[in-house]
């Protein structure tokens, strides 16, 4: 596909040299036309080319959508998400229609009043009347999204803590992520940098009684259908947890301490097992294998195929590895969740373990 | 006072006029270090034009890194050196600092100087009938002020350190600890000492540009007869005066953080093994500070290039442009709401979600008027007998972009759908498009249009035709494909896309990107040549080749000292009267001349219209 395009995109560059050296030549030849300003002749030229552009455009951007629309990422995977993707289809499918209609007008114009010698063009310098009417067909529909947009948004912002919410912090630093469960007391221990030494490398107070049973841990499993609070602390510089396909992001700022709730809906499996993932990790293990051939030939390495995971990633420049600082998620059924869980060792535990040493 | 001086320069020329002596000017006077506004805007637009093909080189060499990733090519060992391109592979932190100071030279060097120092020094005196600035000698320290700081800013690419690489919107901690990134050492110095020479720069201009148009204005010269080229760039100079003092505070603070241990945005760092003595401070607040600029910053590059746009529509679509009030409205309301609109770059930084709902409203009543805008633009190419010359077509191509880019900021806009696309590719399409790419049309489309008033001579047409249909095809097949790249979640700024297997299949998609930007910036050498050779050997330009309204076109095509070597005109109509018939409807106003400069005065059979 690529190479297809590519050839079209060179083939384009030739005609446009082609034609180049053409004008070029003819502009040579006619000594008595004016270089500089259009002529009849060029008013048509442009004209047509307008009407030409108007076309190829629209097939570009319908091809956008025809090959480029299967990129959107999966159905969503949280609550909230499914009330963020029919916002988002709602928004584009207003903005394609006036995209569409508006850039019809500008070039469908500028190819029918194409100038003339001799045409006359039509003095007309206010109409209130229109312009009220496109002033206020914005206000509208703008009202409705807003309207519509806020709701939303704070049904995702306030989270409400009950008992059954998972708190879990989510810590970053460069170049990676911890979390860190509450453990059995569902309360997260007392924590800062300052605390950071040795094995403590999340930076929690020992001293705080809270701490003892929390759980650190570099991979995120998450049950399904629970809510999940993430109260999200820095080590070092910004960082963005964002999960792309829960639809949710937040930044993670040192010296302050931000959050973000969501409750995720499919579990790693049903999204595994999803017509849409499914093609789409045939296809990337497509892609991959290709280029393994190209590595083995070089020696190196062949990819590993790949499945699909859930991931976290850092989304706010912080450094030279900023492009690889992610995290698994594994979203679950309760049992398996409790049962990872009980197999993680606490903070406790990991203190006891160093002083035996 | 300026009365007064405005006519002992008139007096002045006039004396001179009759001895046939033109001042007498050494090369340094007219040249360097000059005080006449048509001289500064064209050093700030060489200079503009430099600073761009950097810009656009840098993105060319980082689009190759994100195509065909840590690939080896000879020319990254060229231009980057062993050190940050070793055996032709381009480093992480190479890539991080093209990334960087692309952004920062285009946004800054290239759409805020370039751009608006430009036009604002070479039309608003013209325009206004002015013969300068208020002030010629601020306006050469102006010019001078951006020239270090652009040196200052190319010096920092060959620091040990190199240059800046915290992105150009430098959020510390980042852009704070030379810990963090190798880029915030000496590079991140230079960058800052950069800014506050260019925001000197940037208000010396502005105020100059604001005290102009309110004074020297020629007799009836109305605010309400002001083309919308200067409307735009008035208010764009407020804008600035207002927004970029906050700018500078925050660099300041930050320069302060960095060297003097204070803790204005900074707290609670633990790194490379140490605890930092900071304590307090809020990388938040710094967001704040910067978008407070950021901003507004965008509408500083996008309304010149929107004032440019209107009267090169409107003269080449040989039509009054469509609601002038409506127009000045708009650019008003714009200007204000964009002082109001700065937390939509900050849904996710951790502020107070309820802020995030009043930076929604407020953001989104911003497309209000720019939907009036692109319908008025559009009913103003409606029956006209459009002159498709080179700054036409430029036009034309701007409200395109504008309208293609401006629609997803509904999307941005939106707290909600923030969420998801923050950060990605899709802000990039966005704003490139919106901003960049738009900004850039108007800004040929002005040079186009008043380079026979610059130089005296006109640049090739068909040259243009290729420059602007190769640009377009070029600048759409890199932005539209990168809107889905950014839906399917993919962040900005990532050195390489290779890390995360699940986005293997964008990587075609990424070549093609490639490819067309090479093709777009591959181009912009046919303006290049285009620019340079009508500027010795192009056809001699005659006094109003476009046959235009505004006063410009009234001055001698060789261009002297004080604009008008008699009286300046005086004004007595809008500038857009353009193919307006007399009163019985039979022939134009003056017959056969679908044209009334701004400076003939009501004529017998005219109908006087209120505008």
């Amino acid at each position: 596909m690529t190479v297809f395009l590519i050839i079209i995109v060179i083939a384009l560059l030739g005609i446009t040299l082609w034609q180049m050296s053409k004008i070029l030549n003819l502009s040579k030849s006619h000594s008595s036309e004016d270089p500089s300003i259009a002529t009849d002749k060029d008013n048509k030229n442009q004209g047509y080319l307008m009407l030409g552009f108007l076309i190829v455009f629209n097939i570009f951007m319908f091809y956008n959508f025809w090959e480029y629309s299967r990129f959107y990422l999966p159905e969503a995977a949280s609550a909230h998400g499914v009330q963020f993707d029919n916002l988002m289809f709602l928004s584009l499918a207003i903005i394609m229609f006036v995209q569409v209609i508006t850039q019809f007008l500008l070039h469908y114009f500028s190819f029918i009043y194409r100038g003339e010698k001799g045409k006359r063009a039509y003095f007309y310098a206010d109409n209130d009347k229109l312009e009220f009417i496109w002033t206020i067909i914005p206000v509208i529909v703008l009202a409705g999204l807003i309207i519509y947009g806020l709701f939303t948004w704070s049904d995702i912002m306030n989270v409400e803590e009950d008992e059954d919410t998972i708190v879990i912090e989510l810590y970053a630093y460069q170049f990676g992520w911890k979390a860190r469960y509450a453990g059995e007391d569902n309360t997260l221990g007392k924590a800062n940098v300052r605390f950071i030494e040795g094995i403590n490398t999340v930076g929690v107070d020992e001293s705080d009684s809270y701490a003892k049973d929390d759980k650190i841990v570099s991979e995120l499993h998450l049950p399904v259908d629970k809510k999940v609070l993430f109260k999200m602390r820095s080590q070092d510089v910004l960082h963005s947890a964002y999960f792309p396909f829960f639809r949710a992001q937040m930044n993670v700022v040192p010296g302050m301490i931000t959050q973000f709730g969501f409750t995720p809906t499919i579990t790693s499996e049903e999204m595994r097992q999803t017509d849409y993932m499914v093609d789409k990790v045939k296809t990337i293990n497509q892609i991959r294998k290709e280029n393994s051939k190209e590595l083995v030939a070089n020696g190196d390495m062949a990819l590993d195929p790949y499945e699909f995971e859930y991931y976290l990633l850092c989304n706010k420049i912080c450094g030279i590895s900023h492009y690889n600082m992610q995290m698994k998620i594994v979203v679950e059924n309760e049992e398996d969740y409790k049962e990872w869980i009980a197999e993680q060792e606490s903070f406790g535990e990991t203190l006891a373990k160093q002083e035996e040493q | 006072m300026s009365a007064t001086a405005n006519a002992t320069l008139a007096q002045d020329h006039h004396e001179h006029d009759d001895h046939g002596h033109h001042h007498k000017e050494t090369f340094i006077t007219k040249y360097i270090f000059s005080q006449d506004h048509k001289m500064i805007a064209k050093q700030y637009l060489i200079t503009g034009l430099l600073m761009g093909s950097l810009g656009i080189l840098m993105s060319v060499l980082f689009r190759m890194q994100i195509a065909w990733p840590e690939e080896s090519f000879v020319i990254f060992e060229w231009l980057l050196g062993d050190k940050y391109a070793p055996d032709g592979v381009m480093t992480a932190e190479a890539y991080l600092s093209l990334v960087t100071i692309h952004g920062t030279i285009m946004v800054f060097f290239v759409l805020t100087a370039g751009l608006s120092g430009t036009f604002s020094n070479f039309l608003i005196p013209l325009q206004i009938g002015a013969r300068d600035m208020a002030s010629g000698f601020l306006n050469m320290v102006s010019y001078w002020i951006f020239f270090i700081s652009c040196m200052i800013m190319i010096s920092s690419l060959f620091v040990e350190s190199g240059p800046a690489s915290a992105g150009w919107t430098i959020y510390p901690p980042l852009s704070a600890l030379p810990e963090a990134i190798p880029g915030s050492g000496m590079g991140m110095t230079l960058w800052l000492i950069s800014m506050a020479f260019f925001i000197a720069q940037s208000l010396l201009g502005s105020l100059n540009y604001i005290v102009t148009v309110i004074n020297l204005r020629t007799k009836g010269m109305s605010m309400t007869r002001l083309p919308l080229t200067i409307w735009a760039l008035f208010v764009t100079a407020i804008i600035g005066v207002v927004s970029f003092p906050v700018l500078l505070s925050a660099a300041l603070m930050l320069i302060m953080d960095r060297s003097f241990g204070t803790s204005f945005f900074l707290s609670d760092i633990y790194i490379k093994g140490e605890v930092l003595a900071h304590q307090g401070g809020s990388p938040v607040l710094f967001e704040h500070l910067f978008w407070f600029l950021g901003h507004p910053e965008v509408y500083i590059v996008i309304l010149p290039a929107m004032g440019l746009v209107s009267e090169v529509m409107a003269s080449n679509s040989r039509k009054p442009i469509f609601g002038y009030r409506a127009m000045v409205a708009s650019i008003l309301a714009i200007a204000f709401l964009s002082t109001i609109v700065w937390g939509h770059h900050m849904f996710v930084s951790g502020m107070n979600p309820f802020l995030g709902s009043v930076f929604t409203f407020t953001t989104l009543l911003i497309a209000i008027p720019s939907a009036v805008k692109a319908f008025n633009w559009i009913t103003t190419l409606w029956k006209g007998n459009l002159q498709m010359n080179t700054g036409m077509l430029w036009s034309i191509g701007f409200v395109s972009t504008f309208i293609t880019g401006g629609l997803t900021g509904i999307i941005l806009g939106d707290s909600t759908l923030d969420i998801n696309v923050h950060d990605t590719y899709f802000v990039i399409a966005h704003f490139h498009l919106v901003m960049g790419i738009s900004a850039l049309y108007g800004f040929f489309a002005g040079v186009y249009h008043w380079f026979p008033k610059m130089y005296g001579r006109m640049m090739n047409k068909n040259l243009g035709y290729i420059h602007f249909w190769v640009t377009i095809v070029g600048a759409y097949g890199v932005f539209f494909p990168m809107h889905f790249i950014g839906l399917a979640g993919l962040p900005r700024r990532y050195y390489t896309n290779t890390a995360f297997p699940y986005f293997d299949d964008l990587a075609d998609t990424n070549v093609l990107i490639t490819v067309f930007a090479i093709m777009a910036a591959t181009v912009q050498l046919v303006f290049v040549y285009n620019f340079i050779h009508s500027m010795f050997y192009g056809k001699k330009a005659t006094q109003n080749p476009w046959n235009s309204n505004t006063l410009e076109w009234t001055t001698p095509v060789e261009p002297v000292h004080g604009n008008w070597p008699g009286e300046i005109p005086s004004v007595y109509r809008w500038s857009y009267d353009y193919s307006k018939m007399n009163e019985d409807g039979t022939d134009y106003v003056i017959p056969g001349q679908d044209f009334i400069p701004q400076d003939v005065p009501l004529q017998k059979n005219e109908e006087e219209l209120n505008h």
